[in-house]
């Protein structure tokens, strides 16, 4: 461990092309201070792999989605073809549009996985409230990338799951019919829509979203990574300043985030080659026949990584005469989360070291997050219909009455240090 | 040169000069928002449209095109208009108060020619199409079935009036769209017939 300090060349230190480069532009520095000899703590799981892979799958979707615009024609009457001339025509074509529409739900696996870490291990408590708070705003932009683009293949679920969204906006009270009408610049979806999605999808919102996740990756490194423990490695520092219980992320978490993202990188290449629709939850079916604003399909259901939401939207019945109610219940469970830090009263952060009520209380969100999912695949039949209710309502008890529960549910001692063992 | 800084002119000139600075990134900002609404050619594709009903047999249903929404035109038969009668109770706005029609379109025909029924083939709730389902006691919808629309999506029932029934996640009827009848032969879809009438 000693000898770490030892090694790296310092800023400026360096001769040769780096060191004239170094004069010029803080490359060394940067490098140091995100990732280089930045302290992260010896104790992370695999876990905590799942942040470098989300950055991995962007980087996967904006290049195949840079290829795929090469091809693509944002038209209402070339769209549809101009898909199945990349899938036939275009050599590699279909890898290049598998890898996206894979990757599409690839991201959402890695970033729910995620989210679902900084709930286990309490990553979004004092001081990572802002690094909680982009992290939100990357999954929000995230659902906007992937509704906008859902729209560009011209297929039939395309056409009417963005007739379904963009009738929420026309709900709201007042502004809502004309707004609706600005989003889809047309009295329906039509080549107008799909011509301003095009650019939302591949330049708008991507711009936006690696700027946030730059704030992400600044504010982590700015207050220091969490671990499966939750206490705060920067209490413990040695003579030079440096936590004793962190290490430096490269070359240890380097290769560690290597060993995640190959075996990411098996399982995403099976999806890709083997089962690219999955069954119809990545690829819909009747996404297959060109968009049809005579007919709809008949079951309309999002992808999948938006149908806990979307049973959340059906579980609220209209009453006096509108029903924006859903959209709102659909729009508080997506917000909720923003307050997450500070619902979370526990003394402790870590699962480790909390009380029954919690952990029972987080099984069961999961438990109930799963089955929303499933009903939002469903239709709008028993029993999904109560389970969706009842989904709904454990959903908001779960983030509502946090700051009770949290607050008397038992809690063991945390330890001074994290918890190590070498192998 | 006074030695001090004067600190309520340098915080009212920059007070000046955000001010100034939001005032015109506001107005930049309009042509771009303004950009987004319906441009000219999609106004005007959004013009009424003319529909030939001369050959339409009662108790046929008939599709049109219109602003990209599917127009039903449902000339419907004395049965069907029996078929209105009595569910009033059963419906979730039978007088059409909360919902959305023209004025001459409010009532349990939902028609200024209680023959001819012209609603968008668009469910109130979610925008999906409602399938025909005009039989009396439909095998699916059950006995006391008294004819109607059904939404495939999320299940709603609407009469053959497009009024909605009760306990249906489409929170109002089908939407009637304005509508002139021309003559005898021809409906004008997209504008009212205030005028023409």
């Amino acid at each position: 461990m000693m000898a770490k300090n030892a090694s790296a060349p310092a800023a400026g230190e360096a001769g040769g092309l780096l060191g004239w480069i170094d004069a010029r532009f803080p490359l060394t520095r940067m490098w140091n201070e995100q990732w280089g000899q930045y302290y992260a703590p010896k104790n992370l799981n695999n876990w905590y792999l799942f942040g470098s892979l989300s950055l991995f799958v962007m980087v996967i979707q904006i290049v195949s989605g840079i290829f795929l615009t090469m091809s693509y024609k944002p038209s209402a009457t070339e769209a549809f073809g101009s898909v199945e001339y990349i899938m036939r025509d275009v050599e590699w074509g279909w890898l290049l549009r598998y890898i996206h529409s894979t990757g599409a739900s690839a991201f959402f696996v890695v970033v729910y996985l995620h989210m679902f870490r900084a709930m286990l291990y309490g990553s979004y408590r004092k001081p990572r409230e802002l690094l909680w708070i982009f992290g939100m705003l990357i999954y929000l932009v995230l659902m906007g990338i992937a509704f906008f683009g859902y729209l560009l293949p011209w297929g039939n679920m395309s056409y009417w799951g963005a007739q379904v969204i963009v009738s929420l906006f026309g709900t709201l009270p007042w502004i809502g019919p004309d707004l609706a009408e600005w989003i889809r610049g047309d009295f329906f979806i039509s080549d107008i829509t799909l011509n301003r999605f095009f650019a939302l999808h591949v330049i708008a919102l991507p711009l936006v979203l690696v700027f946030l996740v730059v704030a992400h990756l600044l504010a982590l490194h700015e207050v220091g990574s969490d671990n499966p423990d939750g206490v705060e490695i920067k209490k413990n520092k040695d003579a030079s300043g440096n936590p004793v219980d962190g290490i430096w992320s490269h070359p240890y978490y380097s290769v560690k985030d290597l060993m995640g993202l190959s075996a990411f990188l098996v399982l995403f290449a099976a999806v890709i080659f083997f089962a690219p629709t999955m069954g119809g939850l990545f690829l819909e079916a009747p996404n297959f026949e060109q968009a049809n604003p005579m007919q709809t399909p008949e079951h309309i259901a999002p992808v999948w990584y938006f149908t806990p939401f979307y049973a959340m939207l059906r579980a609220v019945p209209a009453f006096f005469g509108t029903q924006v109610w859903g959209v709102l219940v659909m729009g508080a469970a997506v917000m909720i989360l923003f307050f997450l830090p500070w619902l979370d009263r526990s003394p402790v952060k870590s699962i480790r070291y909390r009380g029954p009520i919690y952990k029972i209380a987080l099984a069961l969100f999961v438990v109930w997050f799963v089955i929303l999912g499933y009903c939002g695949l469903k239709p709008a039949a028993e029993p999904y219909k109560t389970l969706s209710v009842i989904g709904t309502i454990y959903y908001f008890a779960f983030f509502l009455l946090m700051p009770w529960y949290s607050r008397i549910d038992s809690h063991k001692p945390e330890p001074e240090r994290v918890t190590y063992h070498a192998h | 040169m006074s030695e001090q800084v004067d600190r309520g002119r340098r915080q009212l000139l920059t007070a000046a000069t955000l001010l100034t600075g939001a005032v015109g990134a506001g107005f930049a900002a309009v042509p771009f928002l303004a950009s987004w609404k319906p441009s000219a050619r999609a106004r005007a594709l959004g013009a009424p449209v003319e529909i030939d009903i001369s050959k339409l047999e009662p108790g046929a249903l008939m599709k049109v095109e219109w602003r990209g929404q599917p127009v039903w035109v449902l000339r419907r038969s004395p049965e069907m208009l029996q078929q209105l009668e009595g569910l009033d109770d059963r419906l979730a706005d039978p007088g059409s108060q909360s919902s959305i029609q023209p004025e001459y379109a409010r009532n349990p025909a939902r028609a200024a020619n209680p023959e001819f029924l012209v609603v968008l083939g668009v469910c109130t709730h979610l925008g999906c199409a409602p399938i025909e389902r005009f039989r009396r006691g439909d095998a699916e919808l059950g006995a006391d079935w008294p004819g109607g629309f059904y939404c495939p999506c999320h299940g709603s029932k609407f009469d053959l009036s497009g009024r909605v029934f009760r306990a249906m996640p489409a929170p109002t009827n089908l939407t009637v769209p304005p509508h002139t009848f021309l003559d005898d032969n021809r409906i004008l879809v997209g504008e009212d017939q205030a005028r023409a009438a």
